[in-house]
């Protein structure tokens, strides 16, 4: 960010200010345990936390990039990524004008968004379908 | 009437009625004190009215050893909620805004938590010397209703005022407002009760100390 | 302004028969679980509603307003989800938004109110004049008559903007064309305090018991954008009115009051404030409590939901919150006024009253004085005697 960003007037970053980074990277680890454990998933909605300007980002500079990046292209882009910890993802969805629309941290062994649902298959095969018969 | 009409009214013309009250009140008591005057004193002053008078408002500011030893539990209680009501009055940030308000001039606050913290401790008081007060014989034998009035008065706006800085219960603008109305309760109490000690109590230390200086005793 | 042929399908077939894919889909749901401020758990659930859920008939009416709740609505920073919503609801009515005009319009207004008697949505933005029926109409038919008849049809209604959550602006002092709420406007129809309703309305409105209708109220000068959207997407799907506070605001936005969820509430609780606007503490960003903060008596989604593309929201910016969203906030003596300050000029109050209590002061202790000389003249030694009678 330049010197003369207005982001930088008011805001200060790195100043721990709502106290909620710490207690949600505290979440993330429970919500692994139990991913282990249980096999249960957990997502946390990262609108729905008060977040100090700079926070959202400082929390994803913490879980860093892991192996896995994916992008979507459905209603706008997706971007699925890995963080350095396996099991912990990173979902935002942007819309049509690459605004964010919301943001995720999910733990889990795959997003559900990444997988080929169901409808969409047999969506599918019935096109596939289609244009063999017509291309026989 | 909606929550923050309610909350305008408190804060303007209710407010404007308790100051009216307050000011007129405090100030006619007063005149009604001073202008009564006394018998000219015809003996001759065997030592300063004025020193003698000021040591005493110190003096008897600071309970001696023998009353301390009597009634430490008086003695202690009402430092600390007295104490406590100054902080929670005067080192408020909120507060000192308001005064500021009217005097046109501030002076630095205390930290919200200290200011919470002490407001409980003011109330626990409170709560302590009322319990004194009606389990002790004398004492209760000699309170009115006007005393425990007064006590009432008082805490109010201590107990709202918590619960609106917690918002416990009601929504914020509401427990505001409940808490502005308690205070006003407590200026339109405060000239026609035992309250007016707050003002009074260095003029009467002074004067006890300056009869006593006239005839040259220690007091 | 949708075709009607749609009316009949559900969501679901609507955007598959539009090649929107399953997975598309489920993001759309995720981003309005998000929006709706509702637990990640609750996606599942949505995309199973929304699915099925049918397109309601939404009609929409501008009384005493500024049109600032339509642009916000409009510049809906989710584009997408937002365009999908409009899409699946099917606007019937929309003063500012549609192309029509006059009589035309307004056939088509009770078309679709026949059409859909008893179902549709009503949505409202601007306060209703009552005291003189002329101050402000549409195609010569008073806010009032139009209000009442159509809401006498709706299944819901939704209060949009603090105009119509609350009288808004045109309510405020001195309130010259007797403005107020749709909430207030119902409750003093069933007081019979109304007066200039025209008898076909007094029917309409009697038939459809208006008086019982659910109100939910938006509030907000202007009203968040999403917030507007994810009302009308609990009621799309769930088909329920969501949960409301005492003043009728739906809990999922206004649950919380903005100093709740303020991030420089830090600041505030160590007592540190921005006392000007180019100070120290401005600049480092502390509490702006004493420059008249309302976020304290605040509740709104400000704090989260945030303005423009989620950019930021104006305390963020700098800017104490006015409280917008809370009844009257016009008349709280100035948006620069901390709260805890009195709205009226107490110091002046106080010297008038000292000048005069120093007045009576003085004649009251002249009183008592003669009082005590009087008593001191007329005074008698006790005797014995005295004693023993
Ligand atoms: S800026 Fe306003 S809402 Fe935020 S902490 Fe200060 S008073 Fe509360
Ligand atoms: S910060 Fe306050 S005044 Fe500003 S939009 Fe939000 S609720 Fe309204």
């Amino acid at each position: 960010m330049s010197d003369f960003s207005i982001v930088q007037f008011n805001i200060q970053i790195g100043d721990d200010l709502t106290h909620n980074v710490k207690p949600l990277l505290h979440e993330i680890k429970h919500g692994l345990d139990k991913l282990v454990e249980t096999g249960q998933t957990s997502i946390i909605d990262l609108r729905s936390i008060p977040l100090a300007p700079g926070e959202e980002d400082k929390i994803l500079s913490m879980l860093g990039q892991g192996e896995v990046q994916a992008q979507l292209n459905a209603l706008g882009l997706s971007e699925v990524t890995e963080t350095q910890y396996a099991g912990v993802w990173i979902v935002t969805h942007y819309n049509d004008e690459n605004h964010i629309i919301s943001r995720f941290i999910e733990v889990t062994t795959m997003p559900e968004i990444l997988c080929s649902q169901t409808e969409d298959i047999m969506a599918a095969y019935s096109r596939l379908t289609v244009s063999l018969e017509d291309n026989v | 009437m909606s929550e923050i009409e309610f909350l305008n009214w408190v804060r303007g013309p209710g407010f404007q009625i308790a100051i009216i009250i307050f000011v007129a009140g405090v100030i006619i008591r007063f005149a009604e004190i001073l202008l009564l005057g006394r018998k000219p004193n015809l003996a001759e002053a065997k030592g300063s009215e004025m020193s003698s008078g000021l040591r005493t408002i110190i003096t008897r500011s600071i309970p001696d050893k023998g009353t301390f030893q009597r009634s430490m539990f008086t003695v202690v209680a009402g430092y600390i909620f007295h104490l406590g009501l100054f902080i929670t009055i005067f080192l408020f940030a909120p507060h000192i805004l308001m005064f500021k308000d009217i005097f046109g001039f501030g002076w630095p606050s205390l930290p919200t938590p200290v200011v919470d913290a002490m407001a409980i401790v003011t109330i626990i008081a409170l709560f302590a010397v009322l319990i004194h007060r009606m389990r002790n014989t004398v004492l209760k034998f000699i309170s009115t209703k006007e005393d425990y009035i007064v006590w009432l008065v008082t805490i109010l706006p201590l107990i709202t005022g918590y619960i609106a800085f917690h918002r416990i219960g009601m929504t914020a603008p509401t427990l505001l407002a409940i808490h502005i109305l308690s205070v006003e309760l407590l200026l339109i109490m405060f000239p026609f009760t035992k309250l007016m000690h707050t003002f009074t109590i260095v003029m009467s230390r002074w004067y006890g100390g300056a009869i006593s200086g006239y005839r040259g005793v220690k007091s | 302004m949708t075709n009607n042929s749609n009316k009949e399908k559900t969501l679901g077939e609507v955007m598959r028969s539009r090649g929107v894919s399953r997975r598309s889909f489920l993001k759309f749901c995720a981003a309005t679980a998000s929006m709706m401020a509702m637990s990640p758990a609750m996606i599942p659930k949505i995309a199973h509603a929304l699915e099925s859920a049918r397109r309601p008939s939404v009609i929409w009416l501008s009384f005493q307003e500024c049109t600032g709740c339509t642009e916000s609505l409009t510049r809906a920073h989710t584009a997408t989800i937002e365009s999908l919503i409009f899409d699946s609801i099917s606007l019937d009515y929309h003063h500012t938004l549609q192309a029509a005009s006059g009589h035309a319009a307004e056939e088509a207004r009770e078309a679709a109110m026949n059409e859909n008697w008893g179902k549709y949505i009503l949505v409202v933005d601007g306060s209703i004049p009552t005291d003189n029926p002329g101050y402000s109409t549409i195609a010569g038919i008073s806010n009032l008559d139009m209000f009442m008849q159509t809401a006498a049809g709706a299944a819901a209604i939704i209060s949009v903007g603090t105009c119509a959550a609350y009288g808004g602006i045109p309510h405020a002092d001195p309130n010259p064309t007797g403005a107020y709420s749709v909430y207030d406007v119902i409750k003093k129809f069933s007081n019979n305090q109304l007066d200039g309703i025209s008898s076909a309305t007094l029917a309409k409105a009697g038939e459809g018991s208006v008086v019982s209708k659910p109100i939910i109220s938006v509030p907000g000068c202007p009203p968040i954008p999403v917030v507007i959207t994810g009302v009308l997407t609990h009621f799309l799907t769930f088909g329920t009115i969501p949960e409301l506070d005492h003043l009728g605001r739906p809990k999922a936005f206004y649950g919380q009051s903005i100093h709740d969820r303020c991030y420089r509430r830090p600041f505030y609780d160590k007592g540190l404030f921005a006392e000007t606007f180019d100070d120290e503490g401005a600049k480092k960003g502390w509490c702006l409590y004493k420059l008249g903060c309302k976020g304290p008596t605040t509740y709104n989604a400000c704090a989260t939901t945030k303005w423009n593309d989620g950019t930021s929201f104006p305390i963020e910016s700098g800017h104490p919150c006015l409280g917008c969203s809370e009844p009257d906030f016009w008349d709280g003596g100035g948006f620069y006024k901390a709260l805890s300050m009195p709205t009226e000029n107490i110091t002046q109050t106080a010297i008038y009253t000292a000048a005069g209590a120093a007045a009576v002061g003085v004649a009251l202790g002249a009183m008592n004085k003669s009082k005590k000389n009087n008593a001191v003249a007329a005074h008698n030694k006790t005797t014995i005697d005295d004693l023993e009678k």
